[in-house]
């Protein structure tokens, strides 16, 4: 379903990501571990359509279209959610309003009428509970004086209900602690299902203990220089990354 | 309901005839000769049958008016009006307007669309001058202001027109007019002193809670003519009022002028809540035409336990220069002051409020929330002071600014003068800009970044809009969005 073909993105001038080629797969949840600095965010940023990122040659491909041309917002309809790694705050709108506002505007865009406001409370209901958030949340606004463990989950929440093609999950392991880690997984296994992909970024093997990957690449220098099975990220953990960045250089 | 309709099929069968006889027949001799002299003052007094000691209070106003210098305190720019080039008394159209909603200006028609605001009125909004349109138009304002009056009156509120008022109730109107914001007051009150046109006129009896909101829908219609309306509220002792002011324009090239003057006076224990929802035209995107606001407000809580409450929603105007502000005479009292003002194009706002405590613990409250985006320049100007008398006066402030894009600003001048040492004055500011990353946020969620930046500005202002009644509330967010449309990207 992804195809990042030959990628090469910079930023001010500076090189991030240097030919970078990845596939994700429909039903594949597949993992980027690398060491900082190796481009992992700015590959999810750049999918999702951030635009201080400069790309200078190559594809994303979304379902064979080529995604780089249209805005964030668009490619959002199309399905492409980005769990946030620092979720923004957005004072005085409660979190209940930017669900609605989000989901209506997505489905606005593929053609689908309005959720009714019944519908929509049934669904955000369901969601908060499997992820264990408390529905006085949704009234506070969004993500203002939540903790590091509720802004991961209400991320997971946001996925839950607008029900991407693919996720990209952005370090969604950092700052959480085991309950919380466990609870964002859940989540996640929750959703995987054979029309939708998912790319998790992390930095370490803790996160795919639970979500159990199909396939781990290792991303250094803007590159994608290794892949292979969960194992790899076994491998990793106890060897850390130096054989694999001594080789990229 | 049928009580109501009967009103409406009244009016329907009296006045309809009458307006048309006005609009059409009586266009020349309802003009005013172009240009402010005594005899253009007496002329509308004249027109309005006023009595002398108004003509006089009036003239007054005027000879004061040629002494005053145009103020050049506040950050706005604008070419010096000439005075003798405006009609200032409603003249009708010289250039033929558009005659029928097809020639009016689909951005115009798309905007009210938006607003809600249906087919019909649209038309009368943007100037169409078919008989037709205007009588209806007339028809339902006097409707409404008469279904109002019948229901009213078994309060005994009075809510007319200040023409009416002056005829009907001239003991309150002499008794309070001028009363709050005196004829020296400053340039553009004492303007309108000299050549007000017409108003509204409330009255609230002691004890009495005025059962429904009451409500005015100002307009400025006719080109290169001065708009100076009045409006005077007065709660007598334990009252208690709302009352909604709604403004628009139809769309000119030329500048015009707003020098309106408002006065609320709370008698004990009584409490005025005041809102507006001001959108007259702001110009086009270069900064041409727009409407010059120079307004000025003032509540009197003139006796013990009197509260008065202004909230605006400024959304409109080449300028805005407004500053509602609450005396706080008797002991005990309380002014507020709730403000949205959005600025975006070329549009320059100076506006705030003034709370001036006078008497022994006296509170007042200031959350004030400026947007500017576009290349536009929004100001905040605030007085808060305190008597030597008032003591233990409290205040809070809180200025929040917003800017949208790299070529607007926010700037804020609080004033404080303490002369009690018992006064508490808090003031909060705050200035940040709509950051990439809330926009990012927004859109990877599938929302436009001029959805995003609507969202993000209501967030902004929510705890103003609170502070609005329902029905202004939607079409304060609505107008905030729409006010707001081509200042991203």
């Amino acid at each position: 379903m992804l195809e990042v073909k030959n990628l090469h993105v910079e930023i001010d001038g500076k090189k991030i990501l240097d030919g970078l080629n990845l596939t994700v797969r429909d039903g594949e949840v597949a993992a980027i571990m690398g060491p900082n600095g190796s481009g992992k965010s700015t590959l999810s940023y750049v999918i999702a359509g951030r635009s201080d990122y400069e790309v200078t040659e190559g594809e994303v491909l979304l379902d064979g279209e080529n995604i780089l041309e249209i805005e964030p917002e668009e490619r959002a309809a199309k399905g492409i959610f980005l769990a946030f790694q620092y979720p923004v705050e957005i004072p005085g709108v409660a979190t209940m309003t930017f669900l609605k506002a989000s989901l209506n505007a997505q489905r606005k865009a593929r053609g689908d009428a309005d959720l009714s406001t019944p519908d929509f409370m049934r669904l955000v209901r369901a969601a908060a509970a499997s992820l264990e958030v408390n529905p006085d949340m949704m009234k506070r606004p969004l993500n203002v004086g939540f903790s590091g463990g509720e802004k991961k989950r209400m991320e997971i929440l946001q996925m839950a209900l607008l029900e991407p093609r693919l996720g990209l999950l952005d370090e969604t392991d950092s700052g959480l602690d085991i309950d919380a880690l466990r609870i964002v997984a859940n989540g996640v296994n929750a959703l995987r299902a054979a029309n939708r992909g998912f790319l998790v970024i992390t930095h370490y093997q803790r996160l795919l203990d639970y979500i159990k990957p199909d396939v781990v690449h290792i991303m250094s220098k803007g590159r994608i220089i290794k892949t292979g099975t969960a194992e790899l990220a076994l491998e990793l953990e106890k060897n850390g990354y130096r054989d694999y960045v001594a080789d990229a250089a | 309901m049928a009580a109501v309709q009967e009103t409406v099929d009244h009016v329907k069968s009296l006045d309809v005839t009458e307006y048309k006889y006005g609009f059409v027949s009586n266009i020349e001799s309802e003009k005013s000769p172009k240009g402010l002299s005594e005899e253009t003052v007496r002329f509308i007094s004249a027109k309005k049958n006023e009595p002398a000691w108004l003509t006089e209070w009036r003239l007054d106003a005027y000879r004061r008016w040629l002494t005053m210098p145009s103020p050049d305190w506040s950050r706005v720019n604008h070419p010096p009006i000439d005075y003798q080039d405006l009609y200032y008394y409603s003249a009708p159209k010289s250039t033929p307007g558009p005659k029928s909603i097809d020639d009016v200006d689909p951005e115009l028609l798309r905007v009210y669309e938006k607003l809600g605001i249906p087919l019909r009125e649209q038309e009368l909004l943007a100037g169409v001058q078919t008989s037709k349109v205007a009588v209806d138009a007339v028809f339902d304002s006097v409707s409404v202001a008469t279904t109002f009056k019948t229901e009213l009156a078994k309060f005994g509120v009075i809510f007319c027109s200040f023409s009416e008022a002056v005829h009907n109730h001239p003991e309150l109107v002499k008794k309070y007019l001028g009363s709050v914001v005196p004829v020296t007051d400053n340039y553009f009150a004492t303007l309108n002193s000299a050549v007000f046109s017409d108003g509204s006129f409330v009255y609230i009896p002691p004890g009495v809670r005025c059962p429904m909101e009451l409500s005015t829908y100002f307009r400025i219609n006719e080109p290169n003519t001065g708009q100076f309306e009045r409006t005077l509220i007065v709660a007598d002792k334990g009252a208690y009022v709302s009352y909604l002011e709604g403004c628009t324009a139809p769309k000119r090239d030329e500048n015009q002028l707003h020098a309106a003057v408002v006065e609320l006076v709370a008698l004990e224990d009584a409490e005025i809540k005041y809102s507006t929802v001001q959108n007259w035209y702001p110009g086009d995107a270069d900064g041409k035409g727009g409407i010059y606001n120079f307004v000025t407000k003032r509540g009197d809580c003139r006796e013990d336990n009197a509260k008065i409450s202004w909230t605006q929603v400024e959304t409109g105007s080449a300028i805005t220069w407004k500053y509602p502000s609450c005396i706080l005479r008797g002991d005990n009292s309380r002014g507020e002051f709730y403000s949205i003002a959005i600025s975006n194009g070329k549009q320059q706002v100076d506006s705030g409020t003034k709370m001036v405590h006078l008497g022994k613990n006296t509170t007042s409250r200031i959350i004030s929330k400026g947007i500017a985006a576009g290349r536009s320049d929004n100001t905040y100007r605030g007085l808060v002071s305190a008597h030597r008398k008032a003591t233990n006066a409290r205040n809070f402030t809180n200025c929040d600014s917003l800017l949208i894009g790299e070529h607007c600003g926010a700037h804020t001048v609080p004033y404080i003068e303490a002369k009690t040492a018992t006064a508490v004055f808090e003031h909060e500011a705050t200035t940040s800009k709509i950051s990439e990353d809330q926009l990012f946020y927004c859109r990877q969620r599938g929302l436009s970044g001029e959805e995003a930046t609507a969202l993000i500005v209501n967030g902004f202002v929510r705890d103003v809009l609170q502070q609005l009644p329902m029905e202004f509330a939607v079409e304060a967010q609505k107008l905030i969005a729409i006010s707001l449309e081509g200042s991203v990207g």
